[in-house]
């Protein structure tokens, strides 16, 4: 599905505090499969995804999604990409405090301007699939960790995107949220997700859900 | 009710008063042409030169026929009334030096 | 209809946002709606006026002819009515008798004293305005006591009280006839206070104002369209404490903006940056933020609009009355009619709603466009 070629990505260019966080990176994921970049801290998973996920733009390298190369699309139309095709989890979830649960998950379809009634019917089927229906009208800051986390991934699949990408899930739950979290993944990849995670936790790495799992180490893959 | 169908709906209203505020200013224009015509047939009828609005002292009381000197009053340490006279202001015609 | 349900969702957003932080924001819009309220209140309560002046002063005298000696109003010689009846175009010629009478009795009041052209009724007795009424607590057949000018009293009985409907001309005024007001004062038969001009032709008030001049040096003509004027001019922004009010009001609205403009919070930065990074584009969000000063704008606007109205025309703008009673004792009371300047009422929407809704978007400009990268690796 996506294919990357001799990434580069670099931070701060020819200043002093130049910081180079993927160094020639290539690799060719398949859609409908779980992929885990493993590697500790430092070793550019995150910067990685980002660049999956048309969130931020190489230095150097071409990347190719579904055979369309986008490497070099206006931010107009990489936007429009990315929010078609990418569903993102982000490591401290990040739900806007003081709205709903549900008009979090909301939150990424409102610049289509679909019809409100669908779109809330959606979001609650969402609500139900991952069982915090009572939640949903309840301000974010309210519910419990487990909660928000299924809140994130909820909002993540409101557009139906093609990909999840998630970076460090698991960071901030204990063992058995994060098997919950890796039964879910296991959920999405039989509706013929794809789903490319980072993380350094065996809990996610070793999962019977993961198909591939990838070292990375200094901005490279081992 | 969703927010913005809310907060909508009032500043519709809120305009709508506006609108009706209008209308009432049209309305009330009309019926009161007699009362104002009343008031200046009496200005007719009395040669009346000025409105009652301040009547503390001369020059705003009759800010219209007051003369150059009168804030001056009897004394150069005369006190200025204020806000009236702020308000009233020196007349255009005591202004142009002619 | 894809447009506007976006537009309607960016908006939900927006008042979520607002509501979050509840009571600053209903401060905010209060303290707003009072900077409009004030102006506005200013606009119609003049503008009011104004109107009133030109439809009641309309017949004032065409021209108005006082002498002045030694820097003050001195009275007219009754023989310069025949000399200014020379002057071709001049229909007629009148002297007028009024004055002033501090009474010291109700208050303090100052009364205007005249003599109408006709006084229907006998000496020795008056007709007075609502305002003189309520100040003394009189009314017809009451009896006022008037201080002569040789210290004798003349008691004099209220035969009619003017309609309150004319009080913006008619308050103060004490009518009566010719015979008690030269009594009153001691004004010889041989003068008036000054003299009123009936002209044939209004487009010569100026070249017959100015041979009056010429052929009476010591008096000053004014004329009609000068009356006018007069109010015209009343309550312009540029007398003193108007000026005051309209800065203060413009002082209070630019700090406003200015503190909006002054940037957003870290936690404001970061709720943008979670915008982006679930698919909200820069305009998106550069539209919500637009959303978020109109909101608070339009209502404060609409609301202080709404209520300077309600305050001039029904309230007879009391909140007005100390300031604008001063030192009067006999205070009309300002029942206006509605005339309202669109155009105003318009210039008051840009110079308030405008400002303060780009001065929302403009701090948020760098914040709008920030990578949503960074939000992953925050």
């Amino acid at each position: 599905m996506i294919e990357i070629n001799n990434i580069r990505k670099v931070y701060n260019a020819g200043v002093h505090n130049e910081y180079v966080a993927l160094d020639g990176v290539s690799c060719s994921l398949e859609a409908g499969k779980v992929t885990v970049f493993k590697g500790p801290s430092g070793s550019g998973k995150t910067t990685l995804l980002s660049v999956l996920g048309c969130m931020a733009r190489p230095t150097s390298g071409r990347i190719v999604l579904s055979g369309r190369d986008i490497t070099s699309l206006p931010e107009r139309f990489r936007t429009d990409v990315r929010r078609r095709t990418f569903g993102f989890i982000f490591q401290q979830f990040n739900l806007i405090k003081g709205i709903t649960a549900l008009e979090n998950v909301m939150l990424p379809a409102y610049p289509f301007g679909e019809r409100r009634a669908s779109l809330e019917k959606r979001a609650l089927l969402l609500f139900e699939l991952f069982s915090i229906t009572r939640r949903a009208r309840e301000k974010a800051e309210l519910l419990s960790g487990g909660e928000i986390q299924r809140a994130a991934i909820a909002r993540a699949l409101i557009n139906d995107p093609k990909a999840i990408i998630a970076d460090e899930p698991t960071a901030h739950l204990d063992s058995s949220l994060s098997r919950d979290f890796m039964e879910l993944v296991g959920r999405l990849k039989q509706e013929g997700k794809t789903a490319i995670i980072a993380s350094h936790d065996p809990i996610v790495y070793e999962s019977g859900v993961v198909d591939r799992v990838i070292s990375m180490r200094d901005g490279r893959i081992e | 009710m969703r927010k913005s169908t809310t907060f909508l709906t009032f500043i519709l209203l809120l305009t709508i008063l506006m609108g009706f505020a209008f209308a009432h200013a049209r309305a009330r224009q009309r019926a009161d042409m007699p009362r104002l015509q009343r008031s200046a047939d009496l200005v007719r009828l009395f040669e009346l030169t000025d409105l009652c609005l301040f009547t503390d002292a001369q020059y705003t009381r009759h800010p219209a026929v007051s003369v150059r000197h009168t804030a001056f009053q009897d004394h150069p340490l005369s006190f200025e009334h204020f806000p009236s006279g702020s308000l009233s202001g020196p007349p255009p015609h005591l202004m142009n030096h002619e | 209809m894809n447009k506007i349900e976006k537009q309607r969702y960016i908006l939900d957003f927006t008042l979520s946002s607002l509501l979050r932080r509840k009571g600053r924001n209903a401060a905010l819009v209060l303290v707003y709606t009072f900077i409009v309220f004030l102006p506005a209140s200013v606009m119609f309560f003049t503008h009011a006026v104004k109107r009133e002046a030109a439809l009641v002063l309309a017949d004032a005298p065409e021209i108005i002819v006082q002498r002045i000696v030694a820097g003050r109003q001195a009275l007219v010689p009754a023989s310069y009515a025949d000399r200014i009846k020379t002057i071709r175009g001049v229909n007629a010629v009148r002297g007028r008798l009024w004055g002033y009478y501090f009474d010291p009795v109700f208050g303090g009041a100052n009364y205007t004293l005249v003599v109408p052209e006709y006084y229907p009724y006998d000496d020795g007795t008056i007709a007075v305005g609502s305002g003189v009424a309520g100040n003394s607590g009189s009314g017809e057949d009451n009896l006022l006591v008037f201080k002569a000018h040789d210290g004798s009293l003349k008691t004099l009985r209220i035969r009619e009280v003017l309609s309150s409907e004319s009080e913006l001309v008619s308050a103060d005024l004490v009518l009566m006839s010719q015979h008690d007001f030269r009594r009153l004062f001691g004004i010889q038969p041989a003068y008036v206070t000054d003299l009123t001009v009936a002209v044939r032709n209004p487009a010569e008030y100026v070249t017959i104002a100015d041979k009056i001049a010429k052929l009476l040096p010591d008096t000053r003509p004014i004329i009609r369209d000068e009356i006018l004027r007069t109010y015209d001019a009343v309550f312009n922004w540029r007398g003193g404490i108007l000026l005051v009010v309209l800065a203060g009001s413009v002082a209070a609205f630019v700090i406003f903006a200015w503190d909006r403009a002054a940037g957003l919070s870290a936690e404001e930065k970061k709720e943008l940056g979670i915008l982006k990074a679930v698919g909200w584009e820069t305009s998106d969000v550069l539209m919500m933020k637009l959303w978020e000063g109109a909101v608070i704008s339009l209502t404060a606007f609409l609301t202080g609009v709404l209520l300077a109205y309600a305050h001039v025309f029904f309230g007879s703008a009391s909140l007005f009355e100390p300031v604008l009673k001063g030192w009067s004792v006999l205070y009309p009371d300002i029942r206006l009619t509605p005339f309202v300047s669109a155009p105003d009422v318009a210039v008051l929407f840009f110079i308030t709603v405008i400002p303060y809704t780009v001065a929302t978007i403009i701090p948020s400009w760098r914040a709008a466009t920030i990578d949503p990268d960074s939000v992953m690796r925050s």
